[in-house]
């Protein structure tokens, strides 16, 4: 009993023991809930504002949309720079946890070259986090469709359709339009980044750089909703891009490829320009390179090889290639000689072969051996004696050589809208004292007169100084642009320039252009050149190629760089319609390839004029 | 006159009895308490509508949660029929089997998410640990249930060991979570029974000065865990994510919330597990304070509930048992919601009745059941 008793004892005391503990619990567990209530308190109603700001940052992204590059027209409207859409493989590296691994387990579904690879991680330094970096362009249709069954396991990698530069007549117009390429470093700092964030292209060379500004447009956005893995989900706001602006090229596309095949297997260079307006119609050279390729982008080796490949393709042999005058320089000095008075229409010397400076034992010879007897300025053109211009040269100085070439735009940028032009070089006594620091020598005067010596000049320079030789001192700045297409489809055309006249006495013109359309005729250096159904005045040229100025005299230079032929002419002489320049490296084909030029010209036109007549006949008829 | 005392004694008892049988109440016949059980249905209800939105309108995946609820709301009714009696007589042979499987699992337990923690049965995977939840609370009240209480020292020593075993076994499998909620279960009953306070508090020093020790014993991922919810912003996106965007979750909620089904943290995949662990944040977002004072509000019903039901109960097994099972039911709502809301470490605890997945909700809803055969019986433990 006594045990009974001490175990109900017990019992009671262990029920209010653990009443006791069950009530302690009950507080505890109020005061825990109490905190979670307060603590839900704290994030829903205090710091609401914080994380609903912070949710909305989440899920809202403003994404830049990169405009539609303009397109670039030749002057008959024929399309010769487009964007075609491409599939690009992206990533946007802030969404993607273990970059190497998801681009080697990407590279088991789409095939990776190590170029490709290293491409990548060159533009992921140069762009932001968040930004799409392209790993792969111009993917084909098998390796977009294995991509988007494999999606799920690529958070942050996708597939953008864009548009991408195409240059459908490829090499021919590469050193027109030149190229673009992808933005590297030195020009992020340049562009304004806001107006760039979707673009990846930029204007390297040629048009395509010169005209960047027109061509690129203005970025547009979207303010879209993304899921966590950057997956738009939908797209709430959206300021369109203004699109870049069409640009109409002077260029005649049948002209360019015209001259590309006169042109053949010369490494050379064609530029033909409309006298009357200043517009280029042809700028072709050999060799050259498809700009299609800087565009898809190119491994350093790739590049290298095309930089060092025979002829050098990508020098720009137009605008950039520096050649000696040669023989090309005798019609303006001419037209000088007879401007300044120093010569007459009837001054006559007496060629021996050779031309001395008085008293001196230094012979300069003439090209042909023994001389071409009495010349008089005409014929000193026709047959371009040197003996005739070595002594009218030394006659005006160098002064009156130096003005002349300057009123023509020699030895100074024409200012032709692609840049990367080099002005060539006319020489005169206070370039020499600082350039060399040594005095001008007559001698200097002597071969400055036969566009040699210090002498350069470019195809580019040759055919504008043509073209305002043609227009008898009334020329226009060589341009490329005519017009352009805006966002709004409104066009504005660009009128030509006029250049600074050149005056000299009507007659004189007369004498020089009579000299040049001799040249041509039986008689003349280029009677090769042939009977031709429109008249044509030309002068050819034969030149030694500096690699650059200032290396002094041609002696040293490898044979296979001398004896360049040039040929510069305009057509028809009354009405001039073009002027052409042609240069062909160690060759002597220069005129024959102008005559093809010409040719197709002139073909062309009278197709057009056919074409027309029979036009407007039906139209007449139409209307009887 | 030996045999008289039984034959005298019998014929009451078996009146008794038979009186008490038609007394019954409806409740008692069925062995369901429906207070707790109408709570528990609202909770559950609650929880689907949440795992419909948190599993984007997957109304497929909604469906296998149901039909989870509805086994484990059966094993709830089962294990509320079995008499507290019975319970007792089995549970040593249930802990040992429990730690038997234990063993099985660090030997031969399939790898899941880097952690051995699922015995793989060929018709069924389970997770052993699941069973401790309720064998280790049962098993201590066992052994306590004999003795004189406040426990002596010995007593509490064995009863550590009897906690400390499937313990340190789940943590090492590893298993963070379970094994602080085991702990947790098996201190409950300890804490009931009337350990003392000093003892108490020294044994919380202790634990405090073996904090070091303890973070040498954790494994990269844990330390991480620790680490991030000290400071969550300090990897943003990396192990500190999972806060960052569940508070971003919670927090845009509101008072009112987003809406159901409009949560743009969960529904565009910025919160992570947001059908498990991370489902409260879901709550939060799209039902705001209000849905979460609602979740809470049940819960607190569920606890009062509980707890009265615990202090009816007869004797001291029972009464240590239904204690610190309801408890340990507060305890894991706790931690989860304030691991989702940034008040303690990520630990993988799973939220009552919410979270998608099945075994913690079979042994919760069997925990219930203990509680409801315990309360159901009580008059007939009572002699």
């Amino acid at each position: 009993m006594e045990k009974k008793k001490v175990k109900l004892k017990d019992h009671l005391k262990e029920v209010g023991l653990f009443n006791r503990r069950l009530l302690v619990a009950l507080l505890f567990v109020i005061v825990l809930t109490l905190m979670l209530i307060l603590r839900l308190c704290y994030l829903q109603i205090i710091q609401h504002h914080l994380y609903t700001t912070l949710s909305e940052k989440n899920q809202v992204t403003l994404l830049p949309i990169a405009p539609n590059r303009g397109l670039i027209y030749d002057r008959n409207g024929v399309l010769i720079a487009q964007n075609v859409p491409v599939f690009n493989l992206e990533i946007i590296p802030d969404k993607v946890n273990n970059l190497e691994e998801t681009i080697e387990k990407l590279s088991k579904i789409i095939e990776l070259t190590p170029e490709d690879k290293e491409q990548f991680y060159k533009q992921l330094k140069q762009h932001r986090r968040f930004d799409t970096v392209p790993l792969k362009i111009k993917l084909n249709d098998d390796e977009v469709a294995r991509f988007y069954v494999n999606q799920y396991r690529f958070p942050g990698v996708l597939i953008s359709a864009r548009l991408m530069r195409y240059y459908p007549l490829g090499a021919s117009f590469s050193d027109i339009l030149g190229y673009v390429g992808r933005i590297n470093e030195k020009e992020l700092n340049k562009i304004d980044q806001t107006n760039y964030a979707a673009t990846n292209f930029i204007g390297k060379v040629g048009i395509e750089a010169y005209y960047e500004d027109q061509l690129h447009g203005e970025v547009g956005y979207q303010q879209v909703e993304t899921d966590a893995s950057g997956r738009i989900v939908r797209v709430l706001k959206r300021i369109p891009p203004k699109p870049g602006e069409n640009l109409y090229l002077s260029v005649d596309s049948k002209l360019q490829l015209a001259s590309e095949k006169a042109l053949g297997d010369n490494f050379g260079a064609v530029v033909v320009i409309q006298p009357s307006t200043g517009e280029i119609l042809a700028m072709a050279s050999n060799p050259t390179y498809d700009p299609n390729l800087f565009v898809k982008g190119m491994t350093t080796k790739e590049y290298n090889a095309l930089q060092n490949a025979p002829g050098r393709p990508l020098f720009n042999r137009s605008i950039r290639g520096q050649y000696a005058f040669g023989s090309t320089i005798k019609p303006f000095l001419a037209l000088e000689a007879l401007n300044a008075h120093a010569i007459t229409k009837s001054y006559k010397i007496k060629d021996p072969g050779y031309f001395s400076l008085p008293g001196s034992s230094h012979v300069y010879r003439d090209w042909k051996r023994g001389g071409h007897g009495t010349v008089d300025v005409i014929k000193a053109i026709t047959i371009s004696c040197d003996t005739f211009f070595y002594t009218v040269g030394v006659k005006m100085g160098i002064s009156h050589i130096h003005a002349i070439l300057n009123d023509f735009g020699f030895g100074q940028l024409t200012g032709v809208d692609i840049g990367e032009e080099i002005p060539g070089l006319v020489p005169s006594p206070a370039w020499k004292h600082k350039a060399k620091g040594q005095p001008w020598y007559p001698g200097d005067t002597v071969i400055s007169a036969i566009g040699q010596g210090y002498m350069l000049t470019t195809p580019l320079q040759l055919a504008n100084g043509t073209a305002i030789l043609s227009m008898r001192g009334h020329g226009f700045k060589p341009h490329f642009l005519t017009k352009w297409q805006d966002a709004q489809g409104k066009f504005h055309t660009k009128p030509p320039v006029t250049a600074p006249v050149v005056h000299a006495d009507p007659q004189y013109w007369d004498i020089v252009i009579e000299g040049m359309q001799k040249v041509i005729q039986p008689g003349g250096t280029a009677a090769r050149f042939g009977h031709t159904p429109y008249t044509v005045a030309g002068k050819t040229g034969t030149a030694q190629v500096y690699s650059t100025y200032g290396k002094g005299q041609d002696k040293n230079l490898p044979k296979h760089l001398r004896d360049n032929s040039l040929f510069i002419a305009f057509a028809p002489i009354d009405k001039p319609e073009i002027a052409v320049s042609v240069m062909a490296e160690h060759s002597k084909d220069a005129k024959m390839i102008a005559r093809k030029v010409f040719d197709a010209y002139f073909e062309e036109e009278k197709e057009e004029k056919q074409k027309h007549e029979t036009k407007s006949n039906d139209h007449s008829q139409s209307t009887h | 006159m030996k045999l008289n005392p039984t034959i005298i004694l019998k014929a009451p008892i078996s009146q008794r009895e038979k009186m008490r049988k038609m007394n019954r109440t409806l409740s008692e016949r069925i062995h369901i308490d429906f207070f707790l059980f109408f709570a528990l249905l609202s909770l559950t209800a609650l929880g689907l509508f949440v795992l419909y939105s948190a599993s984007n309108g997957n109304s497929l995946l909604v469906f296998r949660q149901i039909a989870r609820l509805g086994i484990a709301y059966f094993i709830m009714i089962i294990i509320a029929q079995i008499p507290p009696t019975k319970m007792r007589l089995w549970i040593p042979w249930i802990y040992l089997i429990g730690v038997l499987l234990l063993t099985a699992v660090l030997i031969i337990g399939d790898v899941g998410k880097g952690a051995q923690r699922w015995l793989d049965l060929g018709f069924i995977r389970f997770q052993p640990s699941e069973i401790m939840k309720l064998a280790i609370p049962m098993f201590v009240a066992w052994y306590l249930a004999d003795r004189e209480l406040p426990p002596s020292f010995i007593d509490l020593l064995v009863c550590a060991f009897i906690i400390a075993v499937p313990v340190l076994m789940t943590a090492k499998q590893p298993d963070l979570g379970t094994a602080l909620m085991l702990a947790g279960t098996g201190a409950w009953v300890l804490f009931l029974a009337g350990m003392r306070w000093r003892l108490i508090l020294l044994l919380l020093l202790a634990a405090a000065a073996a904090m070091p020790a303890l973070w040498f014993m954790m494994h990269g991922y844990q330390r991480q865990r620790v680490l991030t919810f000290l400071n969550p912003e300090s990897d943003p996106l990396g192990a500190g994510y999972h806060i960052i965007q569940s508070k971003i979750a919670i927090g845009s909620g509101g008072v009112f919330g987003k809406g159901w089904l409009n949560g743009t943290q969960s529904h565009l995949n910025f919160l992570p597990e947001h059908a498990t662990d991370f489902i409260f944040a879901v709550l939060g977002e799209e039902l705001g304070l209000v849905g979460g004072l609602v979740l809470l509000a049940i819960v607190t019903i569920i606890m009062l509930r509980g707890l009265y039901m615990s202090t009816q109960a007869q004797d001291t097994f029972t009464r240590l048992v239904s204690g610190s099972l309801i408890l340990t039911f507060f305890l894991s709502i706790f931690i989860n919601i304030g691991m989702v809301t940034g008040l303690l470490p990520v630990v993988g605890v799973p939220l009552p009745l919410f979270s998608y997945g099945g075994t913690s909700m079979v042994t919760l809803m069997a925990s219930f059941g203990v509680l409801m055969s315990i309360h159901t019986h009580r008059r007939l433990v009572a002699k």
